[in-house]
């Protein structure tokens, strides 16, 4: 018996060497590719800091404090174009998070029945789809307009107020927030949505056995239980904001000035890029490279943070 | 005959500040849901009506027009378009298939976590930092060489690093879904590991693939931040790689902003031409990954 078997083991012909090198060679091939992927943002963050170099000798941390940007002079600072960018997207996400995670239970829940659930859903999602130029000149055309009567008004009669101190200009930092509460909207919903699905239907029928109403369970079992899901859309979302360039760029008016007014045009990061990089030389290639740099961290500790909350949902 | 407890009481109380609350709460999210829609219906009529009225042949064959002057077309963006990001789809495709091939297939745990990792963030790169990334690799690089500086290879470029992860990520789930059943049988025929995913794994997977494709080239066509100072534009037909070029989103961009009513009725017309295509691929990946399951 013994014998029969080693017999037939060595019937068996090993794979020829060329088999086993080309085996070999693809899977390195496939492993170089996939190294390739962590590489490749590795590069992005090594090329965007030596492209800076000459901005971050010449002004060191003292450009997020500056709030000048005269190219005639070599002056940069990023301090207006920093407080646009976190002031557009916390307009955002004020506007669009309520909303989402609104949305987000509607469509988790069976208020609707799930056919009509699922073109909910598809709508949403291709939200999310439509280039962001295509919301620009939409918001140039048809939310500037609608935004500046409604300035009009909230200046009149809530003037007092720093926030809506100016007439409206047109542009400003209340559209582009708009907007980006348009854009980001898709994303917290999606993500809350998954969050809220996976949770046990052991634990909606428990509280509603206990006698809750539907929207007792909602809030006191289901969005608990959702919570991090729902933080971890908040992030990405917020990332996105900070990102987003050009619906912002087309109407966020490109002021490189602070107002704590609303209806007051400002900047941000992304824009600033946009509208200057092509036409940029010298010192000032560095100090927008540097600008895109602090754009590049502020996302990249967002996104992952985001990251971190979703990889821990999931081994929950 | 006698209930000690009459029918009502299982019912909640119609008026009660729970039932209430109840019904309140269920109108708010009724109208959260309408306010997520209404700006989708706003944007996608809006822009089928002022495009399609802007909407003419020459748009197709004729080159941008003077301000003022009537007519013309973006025959050049259009080329330029599908010139860019088909450099990027020859870039991000192979890279972000093998890649993916890799995760699903060979890895060993610990690699695939920081790769898949590294993949979503990538996927948050703003898509401005992909345009000043490619702009320090390749325009700077074809100054360096005198080969020229903004051009078609920079905007492809910064493309295909929007695409890959979105690539990586499509294709590494689709993989994920090919029975592991396929592959024993593969292996137990005696095929070699590149046989069995080439010839079993791969053809498996491939609609799902092509779906993700799809989408990701779509999702490229659009990106306009990127291509501003990598590509720039141009009023001429692409004659070179390395020369500036013309895109949709670019020219969207470009004659949205000026003053000019002529320019404006050609952006809305490329506004169109974008959605459509965004419209269309994300309609047929939906139906097609809805017929597989």
């Amino acid at each position: 018996m013994a014998t029969n078997t080693h017999n037939l083991l060595s019937a068996l012909k090993s794979r020829s060497e060329i088999d086993k090198s080309l085996d070999r060679g693809f899977i390195w091939l496939t492993r170089i590719f996939a190294l390739g992927i962590a590489a490749t943002l590795l590069w992005i963050t090594i090329q965007v800091s030596i492209g800076a170099w000459p901005a971050i000798q010449e002004f060191g941390a003292g450009f997020l404090a500056q709030s000048t940007w005269n190219p005639v002079n070599n002056q940069y600072g990023v301090l207006p174009q920093v407080y646009g960018t976190l002031v557009s997207s916390f307009i955002g996400l004020l506007l669009a998070v309520p909303i989402g995670v609104g949305t987000a239970v509607l469509l988790s829940e069976n208020f609707l029945p799930s056919k009509i659930r699922l073109v909910l859903v598809f709508l949403v999602e291709l939200l999310a789809a439509i280039p962001s130029v295509v919301y620009g000149i939409w918001g140039i055309f048809v939310l500037v307009p609608i935004i500046t009567n409604v300035g009009k008004w909230l200046n009149s009669s809530l003037g007092f107020l720093p926030i809506f101190s100016t007439p409206p200009s047109g542009p400003g930092m209340l559209p582009a927030g708009v907007i980006l509460a348009i854009m980001t909207l898709p994303i917290i919903t999606a993500i809350s949505r998954d969050a809220l699905i996976s949770i046990p239907p052991s634990l909606r029928q428990a509280a509603i056995g206990l006698g809750a109403t539907r929207w007792e369970t909602i809030f006191q079992v289901l969005i608990p239980a959702a919570f991090s899901g729902i933080v971890s859309a908040v992030m990405l979302a917020l990332g996105r904001a900070m990102g987003e360039t050009m619906a912002v760029t087309m109407l966020i008016g490109n002021s490189n000035n602070i107002s704590l007014s609303l209806l007051a045009p400002a900047n941000t990061i992304s824009s600033l890029l946009a509208n200057q990089f092509s036409e940029a030389s010298g010192l000032q290639v560095a100090a927008l490279m540097y600008a895109a740099l602090v754009l590049f961290v502020l996302t990249l500790i967002v996104n992952i943070f985001a990251e971190l909350i979703v990889l821990r949902m999931k081994r929950i | 005959m006698t209930t000690s407890y009459p029918e009502s009481s299982l019912t909640r109380a119609p008026m009660s500040k729970r039932t209430l609350f109840n019904t309140g709460m269920t109108v708010v999210a009724f109208i959260c849901g309408a306010l997520a829609l209404l700006p989708l219906l706003a944007v996608l009529s809006y822009v089928l009506i002022q495009g399609f009225s802007s909407l003419s042949p020459s748009i197709f064959t004729e080159l941008p027009p003077a301000p003022l002057r009537k007519g013309g077309g973006f025959g050049n963006a259009i080329l330029g378009t599908l010139l860019m990001v088909g450099i990027g789809a020859l870039i991000s495709i192979p890279f972000g298939v093998l890649a993916a091939i890799y995760l699903t297939e060979f890895s060993s745990g610990k690699i695939a976590r920081v790769v898949r990792f590294a993949t979503n963030i990538l996927s948050g790169v703003p898509s401005i930092i992909a345009g000043v990334f490619a702009y320090g690799i390749v325009v700077l690089t074809l100054v360096k060489l005198n080969l020229g500086s903004y051009s078609a290879i920079g905007g492809g470029f910064a493309l295909a690093i929007l695409m890959l992860p979105i690539i990586v990520r499509t294709t590494d789930e689709a993989l994920q879904l090919v029975s592991q059943d396929l592959r024993q049988a593969s292996l137990g025929l005696g095929a070699t590991k590149f046989q069995t995913v080439a010839q079993v794994v791969l053809p498996a997977a491939l609609p799902a693939i092509v779906t993700g494709i799809t989408l990701a080239i779509a999702r490229a066509a659009g990106e306009t931040a990127p291509l501003l100072f990598t590509a720039l534009f141009s009023q001429f037909w692409p004659t070179s790689l390395f020369q500036p070029t013309a895109s949709l989103a670019v020219l969207v961009y470009n004659f949205a902003i000026t003053p000019f009513k002529n320019l404006q009725s050609l952006a809305w017309a490329a506004s169109l031409i974008l959605v459509l295509m965004v419209l269309i691929t994300s309609i047929i990946a939906r139906w097609a990954t809805r017929q597989k399951a």
